[in-house]
C-alpha cells in the first residue's frame, strides 16, 4: 500500500499557511488575503511578524466590526501571543466587499518603536 | 472599583476624558504607525483627545489589552465606550461614520 507519507498539515507550516488554515476552517471565508508585510518593518528579512487580512464572509452580516475583529483575533489567539507582531484587518460581508469593489487600504509605515509588543489596531 | 487597579486607573481615565486614544507615543510624536494613522484622523477632524502612552506604563500597556478584549494597541475609546483600533477607525473615518459618532455622543468635531 502506498502511504501518503507527508500531507501538509504534517509539515511544519508557516505562519502565513497557520493564518490561512485557521480562518478557513473556521469560517470559510468566500475571500481571502493573507499578507506579509513584514518586510514593510524593522525586523529581519524573511520575518513573519506583520501581516496584514481580508476577509469576506457572511458570518460577519449583522456583527458590529469590533465583535468581527474579536471573532479573528480569538481564532488567532496562540499566534497574537507568539510571533505575530502586528495584525491589521479588514472584515467585511461580501456585500460589503463588492460595494467598495475589492479595494483595500493601504497600510501605515513603521515608525519603529514597541518592538515588542503588538502594534495595531 | 474593581478587584484589578490597573482596570481602576483605565477606568478613571475613560471615565475622565470624552476622548481616550491608549497609543504608542504621545500625539506629537506617535511611535507607531499605527498609533500615529488613529492620532492624525482625530488631529484632523479636530477631536480633543487625551493620548496614553503606553510604552511608558507597562501595567497600562498589557492591562488595557484584557480589559478591552483587544489585543492590540492603539485604542479609542469615545465617552467610556471601546471604539476599536486602528484598522476600524481608518474605516469609519473615510466612511464618515466616525463624524457621525462624535457628533451622536456630543463631541465637538470639525
Amino acid at each position: 500500500m502506498r502511504a501518503c507519507l507527508l500531507r501538509p498539515k504534517d509539515r511544519k507550516m508557516t505562519m502565513h499557511q497557520t493564518i490561512e488554515t485557521k480562518i478557513h476552517d473556521a469560517i470559510g471565508p468566500a475571500h481571502l488575503e493573507v499578507m506579509n508585510e513584514s518586510h514593510m518593518h524593522n525586523v529581519p528579512p524573511g520575518s513573519e511578524s506583520h501581516f496584514k487580512l481580508v476577509i469576506v464572509s457572511d458570518t460577519f452580516e449583522g456583527m458590529p466590526r469590533v465583535r468581527r475583529h474579536q471573532q479573528i483575533n480569538s481564532l488567532l489567539a496562540s499566534e497574537l501571543n507568539g510571533g505575530i507582531h502586528a495584525l491589521s484587518m479588514q472584515t467585511l460581508t461580501p456585500a460589503e466587499w463588492s460595494a467598495r469593489g475589492g479595494e483595500i487600504m493601504a497600510s501605515p509605515q513603521c515608525l519603529g518603536g514597541g518592538k515588542d509588543d503588538i502594534a495595531r489596531s | 472599583m474593581s478587584d484589578n487597579p490597573v482596570f481602576d486607573r483605565i477606568k478613571s481615565e475613560i471615565d475622565s476624558n470624552d476622548v481616550v486614544l491608549f497609543m504608542k507615543g504621545s500625539p506629537m510624536f506617535p511611535q507607531c504607525g499605527f498609533s500615529a494613522a488613529v492620532a492624525q484622523a482625530l488631529t484632523t477632524m479636530e477631536v480633543k483627545f487625551k493620548g496614553v502612552d503606553v510604552l511608558e506604563d507597562g501595567d497600562i500597556r498589557n492591562g488595557i489589552k484584557d480589559f478591552s478584549n483587544w489585543p492590540t494597541i492603539p485604542q479609542l475609546y469615545v465617552k467610556g465606550e471601546f471604539v476599536g483600533g486602528c484598522d476600524i477607525v481608518r474605516e469609519m473615518f473615510e466612511a464618515g461614520e466616525l463624524q457621525q459618532l462624535f457628533k451622536d455622543k456630543g463631541v465637538e468635531a470639525a
